[in-house]
């Protein structure tokens, strides 16, 4: 699936940590280091969006947000994420949706619940997350070799088509579609599967397969086709 | 039946209530409605009706359109019968032609659905129109007021009220649960904003109770039954043993010194269990009374309460002739009659085990608050030195707000004093310790005289202040500097980053709850409680120490989270509220008692049942008589009369019936007393 | 005790050993489970990630399939297969719309879902149902002197806790003392084990994974005992990466059941353990006093 053109700002996924602060560089980088307008006008909104969010089963506690960040303090990813837990929910709820879609916070939230547990509004933070990663999908928006959605995206098939997951012919494809090297780092760990006696290619699938299509199918009629 | 006035004048009067009532009810149109029922003489639509022109149209009315029955339609008869039957009175009229229906509890309020609102209303006011019709004079009955106060709970609202009360001349009586008096504020070291010391200001007053003719001072009971009505309230109170004479014990304590226990063995429950006791003690040194007391579940001469006469009983020759060890005490439940009730039960710290991820229980050195005001204080276990449970000195404090309040899962409301005290006590601890100090707080809340000040001087003292609400407080190590402390994770939400923050100590900023037992108290006094389960006032900002209860009032915490400047301020209206009532010396009582009718057939089936004893037997007519002094107008004996021979005043069965068919009938016809009007 | 049981994919594949040891521990408690007939996948993790309706049509089909088994309770040892079962049973009752599509959906291939089936864990059914003392009656070479820390993870307590508390639950707890075992302190026992970040964002993912096994072999723990297949997985697999990133930190991770094969003294072989790459080499000791 493309990524959209984005508008005017740049985008731009950084995976992991993010960079660390220029400790003693004083005005060095400053020549190098590209500036960003951080602003937003009331342009930048997508008006709608929050509540839109909100009228999803499990998202309608949102708009009680106390931004107390308890989200953030528990969650075990907020330590990468370019936007906190809490900061998600503030941005969704003020309707800027293309910063919230775009942020790969809603990639690396490992649906632990973490939050959802602890959250003093009682705010379903990890089913607004699910909310949001659909969005993005839906959108087109997030980096085509971003292992995250690409797995998502070759899980989703892998069931439509045998109804089971076989998990290392689903790992294989992920490696395949993202370019990402350290399939080789891991080597290691395919031995040990071997030696251990589960390494197996064989795709599990249900008798009748046909019929995971069919009520998937099932789901999308009254609802108009996505482009 | 009693004979009506030939001719019903009915004035009618739809309020709008502000939009309280005009938004969801189309008040013009019920009036325009009611104006053409019979008997309705006019019908007006008015912006407040119990404004003082409200009030004076209704006299204006009575007197120019010569009414003789007043029906309005607004808010409810708890909150402003009495203000209509005054202005009704006012003009001339007897007040119990009056007739108040409610379309805003009732209609407006709870309907979205403008046009069917407004139906309803005009069904209410057409069911009020059919009763007034059928509405007699009736006398006022007057009551005289008992000038005694009761006051439960010996907190700084209890102290506070008491002694404005018996300052006044009235007697008093405190019941205070515990040994003594003084509640939450006796632990304190300090008070915020000022600082001033929590014992040198309480102390004078705690004395003063002791002290003052006209306070009995009743520690270690209980109020365990309340009957009557306001003026006239009889209370039974049980007294619980302390195994003490107290007016044989002088206070001198020699019997502690000379306790067959040499050390203190058991934990202080005024030190929060950061202390220990033995079993003959004395709650805290300025305790009031000042008599000691012995707990039965581990003093050696009781074995689990139950005396067993084993010990040497060195205590009782060291009280020698003072005598006043009494091993034999028993409970006793003593009876007093009051005109007034002053309910000043207090709160209950939040129970921090409900929030495991803060570690109270599993990490030694995570604090209550109230322990750490102990643990600051000069006469604490540890003489206002900073030593934690294992003994080593804090070189870095975290304190978390909002432990139990703002929280959906357990308390969602806000405690009020956490943010101020939490600093009162950072502000301590630095000072004591000289640790650096951490307050993790949602929004700082200081909206008091002085407090904001105090705020920016905290900030001056280098306090560290981070906006996050605490994930958890764990013990496992990232990094070497962690090691050995307990950790705090955080999103610091203003820096935008989360934090890991190792600290020595921890303390919880617990917030403020009912007591456990206040819906047991709720119903004693028949009070009613907030969702919350803290004590209903009856109007949130015009009769704030009120309650539902006429002559039952509330002050401090157990109406609701609050500081000790708002809990003084409280105790003093509720004082002066009680004393208004007393110094009024009588009560108008409603004119709803039940009385006997000519066809009573002398069956005696209502004798037994009457719960208040109201029903007698004349043997001469052979027919019961009601003594209207005792009847509480429950109504039981009217309900039971097997040939419908009771009637009760304001409650007659033609007014009822007449208002019941006013509300079923779909096309109204005529009363049959408004039929029987030329 | 009768189960109809759903395996999920993961113990048909790489969890098979959590299978492998759940099913004999279950026989010999007395416990019956019925495979459900032509189960499909639950949706899990990823798929509630792109259509919330499609994931819970998913695991409802399941749950069709368990009425119609005539059992009313359903056993299902994957704690993300729990999670989405129990997550969908929830949306089903609470939110109509929901209701409408998966009845829908379930119609089109002649199913329906009354929404009654109790979806079971098997921690959840030992220690509840069956009961620490009958368990306690078949441990033969109890598990005494091993040091377990018990991992529960995720969603087996989150967001649903059912039979524990979310933050600190110690239901497996009780059951590891139950074998002879003893339990280490573990505040970490809720923490996230990386879940499918592993794979896709190893920086993070294996990092996860590193504090929760230095944690445990810092506080003496011989093994981590957990519930899911995920987490047994990540915390199994991935010891070389977590060597080369951090140096070795070697604890073994096994499934709880695989604990009580051991103590009941179930045939070794039909326990999985050498499926694990980091296998427990701990053995009970053989009880003095042999059996005639
Ligand atoms: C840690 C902490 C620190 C605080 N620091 C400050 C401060 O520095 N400054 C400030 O202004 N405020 C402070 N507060 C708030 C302060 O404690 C309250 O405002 C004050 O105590 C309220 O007084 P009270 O009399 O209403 O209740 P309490 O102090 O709770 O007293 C109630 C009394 O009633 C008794 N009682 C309860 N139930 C019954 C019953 N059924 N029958 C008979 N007796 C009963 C209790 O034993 C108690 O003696 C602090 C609160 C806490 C928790
Ligand atoms: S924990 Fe809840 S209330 Fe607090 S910031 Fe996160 S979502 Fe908002
Ligand atoms: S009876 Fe004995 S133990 Fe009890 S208070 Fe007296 S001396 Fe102490």
């Amino acid at each position: 699936m493309p990524a959209t053109a984005t508008p005017a700002e740049r985008v731009e996924l950084k995976s992991g940590p993010p960079p660390a602060a220029p400790a003693g560089s004083g005005g060095r980088n400053w020549s190098t280091r590209r500036i960003e307008r951080t602003i937003k006008y009331e342009s930048d909104r997508n008006v709608g969006f929050g509540r839109d969010v909100m009228r999803v089963p499990g998202c309608e506690q949102l708009e009680n947000c106390i931004q107390c960040g308890t989200c953030s303090g528990v969650c075990p990813l907020s330590i990468y994420m370019d936007h906190s837990p809490r900061q998600v929910m503030a941005l969704t709820r003020a309707d800027f949706r293309d910063e919230v879609l775009r942020s790969h916070t809603i990639w690396l939230c490992a649906s632990c619940y973490a939050c959802t547990v602890e959250c003093p509004q009682q705010i379903r933070i990890t089913d607004i997350m699910y909310e949001l990663k659909q969005r993005a999908i839906d959108a087109g928006i997030y980096p085509r070799r971003f292992p995250i959605p690409v797995l998502a995206h070759e899980f989703t098939h892998m069931v439509r088509k045998h109804g089971r997951i076989t998990e290392l012919v689903l790992v294989i494809r992920l490696f395949l579609k993202t370019d990402w090297f350290a399939a080789l780092g891991n080597w290691r760990l395919g031995l040990d599967l071997t030696r251990t006696g589960r390494f197996s290619l064989l795709t599990e699938r249900i008798r009748r397969h046909g019929d995971i299509a069919r009520m998937l199918d099932a789901v999308d009629q009254p609802k108009h086709p996505s482009p | 039946m009693v004979s009506l006035k030939p001719e019903i004048r009915i004035g009618f009067y739809v309020c709008h209530c502000g939009h309280n009532i005009a938004s969801m009810v189309d008040c013009a149109d019920v009036a325009a409605y009611v104006g053409q029922l019979p008997g309705v003489v006019l019908a007006r639509d008015y912006k407040y009706m119990c404004s003082d022109p409200g009030q004076e149209l209704i006299q204006k009315d009575i007197a120019e359109f010569g009414l003789n029955r007043v029906v309005v339609a607004s808010c409810s008869p708890l909150l402003h019968e009495h203000t209509f039957r005054a202005a009704v009175a006012a003009g001339g009229l007897n007040p119990f032609l009056f007739h108040m229906v409610n379309i805003r509890e009732h209609a407006s309020w709870v309907h979205t659905d403008r046009a069917a609102a407004t139906a309803k209303a005009k069904v209410l006011a057409r069911a009020a129109i059919r009763r007034a019709a059928l509405a007699r004079e009736l006398p006022q009955r007057q009551i005289p007021i008992n000038p005694g106060v009761l006051v439960v709970g010996g907190g700084i609202a209890g102290i506070h009220a008491a002694l404005t009360l018996a300052e006044a001349g009235k007697h008093v009586w405190l019941i205070e649960r515990e040994a003594s008096i003084g509640g939450h504020m006796a632990k304190f070291d300090k008070t915020f904003p000022t600082l001033d010391c929590a014992a040198c200001i309480l102390t004078p007053k705690m004395s003063a109770v002791g002290a003052h003719p006209n306070i009995t001072l009743w520690s270690h009971s209980d109020v365990v039954q309340v009957d009557g009505y306001v003026g006239n309230y009889t209370v039974k109170v049980r007294r619980r043993p302390r195994y003490v004479n107290e007016e044989l014990c002088t206070g001198c304590q020699e019997c502690i010194g000379n306790c067959i226990y040499k050390e203190p063995k058991f934990p202080d429950e005024f030190n929060e269990g950061l202390g220990k006791r033995k079993p003959i003690h004395i709650p805290f040194p300025q305790a009031t009374p000042q008599v000691v007391l012995i707990d039965p579940q581990v003093c050696l001469n009781f074995k689990r309460g139950v005396l067993t006469d084993r010990c040497k009983k060195t205590c009782v020759e060291a009280c020698g002739d003072r005598k006043a060890i009494d091993f034999t005490q028993k409970e006793e439940t003593k009876e007093i009659q009051v005109g007034a009730i002053i309910v000043a039960t207090g709160f209950k710290p939040f129970d921090v085990r409900r929030v495991p991820q803060y570690g109270y229980g599993t990490y030694p050195n995570v604090y209550t608050a109230l322990e750490v005001e102990r643990l600051v204080n000069a006469s604490g276990p540890t003489a206002g030195e900073i030593v934690l449970r294992d003994g080593r000195r804090p070189s870095a404090i975290a304190i978390i707000h909002c432990v139990g309040s703002r929280d959906k899962k357990t308390n969602r409301w806000c405690s009020r004093v956490c943010c101020m005290y939490s600093m009162k006590l950072a502000h301590l601890l630095k000072e004591h310790s000289g640790a650096e100090l951490y307050n993790f707080y949602i929004d700082i809340r200081a909206p008091g005289k002085g407090y904001e000040e105090f705020y920016d001087k905290l900030n001056e003292e280098g306090v560290h202040f981070i906006r996050g609400r605490v994930g958890e407080v764990t013990d496992w190590a990232m990094i070497p500097e962690e090691e050995g402390k307990l950790v705090i994770r955080v999103e610091d939400t203003l820096a935008g980053v989360v934090r890991r923050i190792p600290v020595d100590m921890v303390v919880l900023a617990t917030g403020l709850e009912p007591h456990a037992d206040a819906q047991a108290v709720r119903r004693l006094f028949n009070m009613s409680c907030g969702t919350e389960g803290f004590f209903l006032e009856r109007h949130p900002k015009l009769a704030p120490v009120s309650t539902f209860t006429d002559g039952v009032y509330i002050a401090g915490c157990c109406q609701g989270p609050r500081d000790i400047p708002d809990t003084v301020a409280q105790a003093g209206a509720a004082a002066a509220e009680a004393l208004a009532l007393i110094d009024r010396g009588h009560i108008l009582q409603e004119p709803n008692t039940a009385h006997v009718l000519a066809d009573c057939s002398g069956c005696k089936s209502c004798l037994p049942l009457c719960p208040y004893t109201a029903i007698g037997f004349d043997e001469a007519t052979h027919q019961a008589v009601i003594n209207e002094a005792l009847c509480k107008g429950c109504g039981t004996c009217v309900a039971a009369c097997p040939s419908g021979s009771i009637g009760q005043h304001l409650f007659e069965d033609d007014e009822v019936f007449s208002e019941i068919e006013g509300l079923l009938t779909a096309d109204p016809e005529p009363t049959p007393a408004l039929a029987a009007t030329p | 005790m009768k189960f109809a049981y759903f395996p999920g994919c993961s113990l048909k594949g790489l969890g098979r050993a959590y299978e492998e040891s759940l099913l004999p521990v279950m026989r010999h408690l007395g416990l019956e489970l019925e495979e459900l007939d032509d189960w499909n996948c639950c949706g899990a993790t990823a798929y509630m990630a792109v259509d919330e309706a499609k994931a819970c049509v998913l695991a409802a089909r399941n749950l069709a399939l368990a009425e119609r088994s005539g059992r009313d309770q359903l056993l299902a040892p994957c704690a993300a297969c729990y999670l989405v079962l129990n997550k969908t049973k929830h949306y089903f009752h609470d939110y109509p719309a929901m209701k409408a599509t998966i009845d829908r959906a379930l119609a089109a291939v002649d199913l329906a879902y009354a929404g009654d089936t109790a979806v079971r864990h098997p921690l959840d059914v030992l220690v509840n149902d069956v009961g620490l003392d009958a368990i306690r009656q078949k441990v033969v070479r109890p598990l005494r002197g091993l040091k377990v820390a018990t991992y529960y993870g995720c969603q087996l307590v989150r967001p649903y806790a059912t039979f524990d508390d979310p933050y600190n639950p110690v239901t497996m707890d009780r059951l590891v003392e139950a074998l002879g075992a003893t339990v280490v302190r573990y505040p970490l026992k809720t923490k996230c084990c990386g879940g499918s970040l592993t794979g896709t964002v190893p920086e993070a993912g294996i990092r996860m994974v590193y504090i929760l096994l230095n944690e445990a072999r810092k506080r003496g723990a011989d093994c981590l005992a957990t519930v899911c297949p995920l987490c047994q997985f990540n915390l199994d697999a991935y010891h070389a990466q977590v060597r080369s990133e951090y140096g070795d930190v070697i604890v073994p991770t096994v499934y709880f059941t695989q604990l009580m094969g051991l103590a009941f003294g179930l045939p070794e072989k039909q326990l999985g353990l050498h499926r694990a790459a980091v296998p427990l080499r701990w053995r009970p000791p053989v009880p003095e006093v042999a059996h005639a």
